[in-house]
């Protein structure tokens, strides 16, 4: 049954707002939504950066906003406010309505009201006065810039800091009711070494969920000593040799490479699209059989883990590929909508003025047997990449990572560090040369661009062996 | 409320807490969008959003800043409050001003504000151009990746010595992806976007005979052999380079210690004579034009490479006082003040005598590689050092064939690519990123898999 009493003419965040969002949510069901859905954020987020030896930058940030999502048969009409009255709310409802060209005063669906609220977010709510001062961050961040100098080469230094805190309430009309309040900390180190006409840079990034304290415990000696090794390395670097090689990829953010190639192709918006070439391949080989590879969003503090997806489901882990056998789509409402592949807490989005998506959360290969060293001691003549920068993958499933540290290596041992490689592919060729796993599986954190958005994720995979691989050089 | 309660707004707020000094920018605008999928409907947007951006000078004229989308009567006191929190840890450095040109009068151009047209035609129209895609022809199979959208916006910026500017405009766009499927060969795709004042002005046909050119012509693809080549980069391609190395020109990048100029670089030869770069955000084909900046500084155009000569750096306020010059327009209202290039226009200079006129990308006959769209710029581009390696759509052409180039990078470092330049060809062509003409440069490593 429906509370018909209106309590509160606005959302209110840290009240119950119950009795408001079953009257929008019957508004919408009313006027012959198939189905409706109500996502509401409240973000204080700020940042810090030091810059050589001062704060260059303290941006804190907040607001708050709502975003209504609407599906009749199997198209949605999405629309997003700051207006979080009922007034509002109502407004944006209606909007939805009639970009939908939903006319019929029939109803089909029926609203039973919202289930018991889930709130996620009780344990949570003293984050905020725990989370590090401006203070302190600008302190533990000038002592880091502090430890990059370590030389006269180094000739940028350059420590970040982001908090994101967001508080959200997740309301539909198959009676979904869930709040949670979600932190978000990371913290990154640069540096620019320049010798007359030598230059290179070094960079690494650390991050986690839910862990208040996390800045606190951050070695930030041990990331200076390694970002400042990194560009001291790369210094000097000859360009490589393009051409097809083995390669290894490190472990840690190596992972970016199975992320990019293959986890968004197994995202079920690109079914939707029809440009995964992994549509129709569920429970067939794709990969090599070294490969198990998972999305899950409950590794416990985690960059990419939630105790509740923006949709309201709580987060799956999700063996999307065991032993090279394609098992699991990651999928989202309107993925199983589309495509029929069931939910698996992965619906995800930037904020409030984005349509959740099925998008990954924490993604990686799982960890096999060898050691790192077996992996290039099967080498004669490749790359290994220690650090990788960014890529892409185009619509056809053409991917591109740069190579931000490499090595070359030759009869089986590391030698001479090596700049400007780019590793270009294709996503289903490369998942069938991935032939050795090694077994030290870590993760790290980044951020993911798609069609909702940025979204925090972290990539994974112990170091690997890919057989042959084109290297874009010089 | 609008632009003006706001402003009043601000100002009795700022004077209940004491704060004399401040400036603001804020935007607020209506979007709508529609996507398909094979004839129907997919996902209708429509938004409604507003950002505020306020700074606050404490007593020791430290600047502190905040940044919501709450522009309630509480939202506005509680940003005022954070930003002069923040202001206790102000850049005593590097100390920021309102810029002195932010009274100045602008040019105010006609905005071509356009009406909305509103959904159901926006979906009208890109169901139809979908359907006349997919029938342009048979291998075409889908259009993965389209959209049709609205928006309507405007800005602002205001300050407490009386500086009050504020614009209102509409941008319709326009962006079609197709891919296309022949038996025994891999998907290809390609794509094309189209921008105007408002749905009406976009030319949707060709933004449909665009795509659908493209796509195809990527159908007969080769691999291409690892080695150097004479290439011809296409406006578009041409244009992405320049702006990821648009730090050469950045004083903002040059303070950071991230850019390949200095503050002595004003005079150095970076190119052929024959190369004059502008930055044009006022320029009559630039859709997204907007009179002033972050700061209020008006928007001009100002000279980056007079006949292959580094001419001029882009400044917000406080770069442009440590070079001891005045603001140019390119500033974006920050903690840490950002400064970005507009618009950016490339012409042939007069001193041209020393160009390979021969080389015409429609006529030419000898061998080269057309580059006409880079991707994955923020993975191949390394601005600091000066170096880039970067996946391309384009073609080999080779004895009088034009053979699509499948999964290929190219490489090189923008001072070599600036000084191999062989050839401006005459003809400008107006891009969504800024003009140029297709521009020749030789030998430039190509790795493909060949």
């Amino acid at each position: 049954m429906l509370s018909s009493q209106i309590k509160s003419n606005e959302i209110v965040f840290g009240s119950c707002n119950k009795d408001l969002l079953e009257e929008i949510i019957s508004y919408g069901i009313e006027l012959g939504a198939d189905f409706l859905e109500i996502f509401i954020e409240n973000t204080d987020n700020s940042s810090v950066l030091a810059e050589e030896d001062i704060i260059t930058s303290v941006s804190p940030s907040f607001g708050r906003g709502a975003g209504i999502r609407i599906f009749k048969e199997k198209k949605d009409g999405f629309v997003s406010t700051n207006d979080l009255t009922k007034h509002g709310l109502m407004r944006s409802v209606s909007q939805a309505i009639e970009m939908l060209d939903i006319t019929e005063n029939k109803k089909k669906e029926v609203f039973n009201g919202l289930n018991n609220h889930r709130d996620y977010s009780l344990s949570k709510k003293k984050w905020i006065n725990e989370v590090p001062s401006i203070h302190e961050i600008s302190e533990k961040l000038l002592v880091s810039t502090k430890s990059l100098k370590k030389n006269n080469k180094i000739i940028t230094r350059k420590g970040s800091y982001s908090r994101n805190l967001q508080e959200v309430i997740i309301a539909s009309s198959d009676g979904t009711y869930a709040s949670d309040i979600r932190l978000h900390q990371t913290v990154g180190l640069n540096v620019i070494a320049s010798d007359a006409q030598y230059r290179s840079s070094g960079s690494r990034r650390f991050g986690s969920s839910g862990m208040p304290n996390e800045f606190r415990l951050w070695d930030h000696e041990k990331a200076a000593n390694d970002v400042f090794e990194s560009s001291m390395n790369m210094l000097y670097a000859e360009y490589v040799d393009a051409g097809q090689m083995p390669v290894v990829l490190a472990n840690k953010f190596g992972g970016v490479i199975f992320h990019e190639a293959c986890g968004h192709l197994l995202e079920t918006t690109q079914i939707e699209r029809g440009t995964t070439p992994f549509e129709n391949k569920l429970n067939e080989k794709i990969a090599h059989e070294s490969v198990t590879a998972i999305d899950e969003g409950i590794s416990e503090g985690s960059f990419g883990s939630l105790s509740v997806d923006d949709e309201g489901m709580e987060p799956e882990k999700s063996v999307l590929i065991k032993n090279g056998i394609l098992k699991k789509f990651i999928s989202d409402r309107a993925g199983e909508l589309r495509t029929g592949h069931k939910r698996t807490g992965s619906g995800r989005r930037q904020n409030y003025s984005f349509a959740a998506a099925s998008r990954m959360r924490n993604t990686y290969i799982a960890k096999g047997e060898h050691s790192k060293e077996d992996l290039i001691n099967s080498i004669s003549d490749g790359l290994y990449c220690k650090s990788m920068g960014g890529g892409s993958v185009g619509a056809t499933g053409q991917f591109n990572f740069a190579v931000e540290e490499g090595y070359l290596i030759k009869n089986g041992k590391l030698t001479n560090p090596v700049k400007g490689a780019t590793l270009i592919g294709e996503a289903k060729e490369v998942m069938t040369k991935i032939s050795m796993c090694g077994n030290d599986l870590e993760l790290a954190p980044g951020f993911c661009g798609s069609i909702s958005g940025s979204v925090n994720v972290t990539v994974g995979q112990p170091h690997i062996k890919v057989d042959s691989i084109t290297v874009g050089g010089r | 409320m609008n632009s003006k309660e706001i402003t009043i707004q601000i100002s009795e707020a700022a004077n209940s807490l004491n704060l004399k000094k401040w400036d603001y920018g804020a935007s607020f605008s209506n979007d709508y969008s529609v996507q398909v999928d094979k004839g129907e409907a997919k996902q209708l947007k429509a938004s409604q959003k507003q950002i505020l951006t306020l700074r606050v000078w404490n007593e020791s004229n430290l600047v502190g800043i905040t940044t919501t989308s709450d522009i309630s009567e509480s939202g506005i006191k509680k940003a005022l409050n954070q930003a002069n929190i923040a202001s206790d840890f102000g850049n005593n450095n590097e100390r920021t001003e309102f810029s002195p040109l932010a009274k100045d009068p602008i040019e105010f151009k006609d905005s071509k504000k356009r009406n909305p047209v509103g959904i159901k035609k926006l979906l009208t129209l890109l169901r139809e151009a979908e359907v006349k895609l997919l029938e342009s022809h048979d291998s075409i199979k889908s259009v993965p990746y389209n959209g049709l959208s609205e928006s309507f916006y405007e800005r602002v910026y205001a300050n407490s010595d009386g500086a009050f500017r504020s614009y209102t405009k509409s941008q319709a766009a326009l962006y079609l992806y197709a891919r296309a499927e022949e038996k025994n060969k891999k998907p290809r795709s390609s794509g094309s976007v189209k921008l105007g004042y408002g749905v009406e002005d976009i030319d949707v046909e060709s933004c449909i005979k665009d795509a659908s050119t493209k796509t195809i012509s990527h159908l007969n693809y080769a691999s291409i052999k690892t080695d150097k080549y004479l290439i011809c980069f296409s406006p578009e391609s041409f244009l992405t380079i320049i702006n990821a190395f648009s730090s050469m020109f950045n004083a903002r990048s040059i303070l950071d210690g991230v850019s390949l100029s200095n503050k002595n670089s004003i005079g150095e030869k970076l190119s052929t004579e024959a190369l004059n770069i502008y930055d044009d955000g006022l320029h009559e084909k630039n859709i997204s034009s907007s009179p002033f900046d972050g700061e209020g500084t008006p928007t001009k155009r100002l000279c980056l490479i007079n006949k292959g000569r580094l001419e001029n750096f882009i400044h917000s306020e406080s770069t442009a006082r440590i070079f001891k010059t005045i603001p140019t327009g390119h500033a974006g209202l920050g903690s840490k003040v950002s400064v970005s290039p507009d618009w950016i226009v490339v012409e042939k200079s007069e001193e041209n005598t020393d160009l390979k006129t021969s080389l015409d990308h429609s006529k030419y006959e000898g061998e080269f590689v057309y580059i006409e769209e880079l991707n994955a710029i923020h993975a191949g581009v390394r601005a600091s050092q000066g170096s880039f390696s970067l996946p391309f759509d384009g073609w080999l052409y080779k004895n009088g064939k034009k053979i699509s180039i499948e999964s290929a990078t190219v490489a090189g470092d923008i001072k070599y690519l600036l000084k191999n330049i062989v050839n401006i060809e005459s003809n400008q062509e107006v891009t969504t990123s800024g003009i140029s003409p297709h521009i020749w440069v030789d030998e430039l490593s190509i790795t493909g898999d060949a």
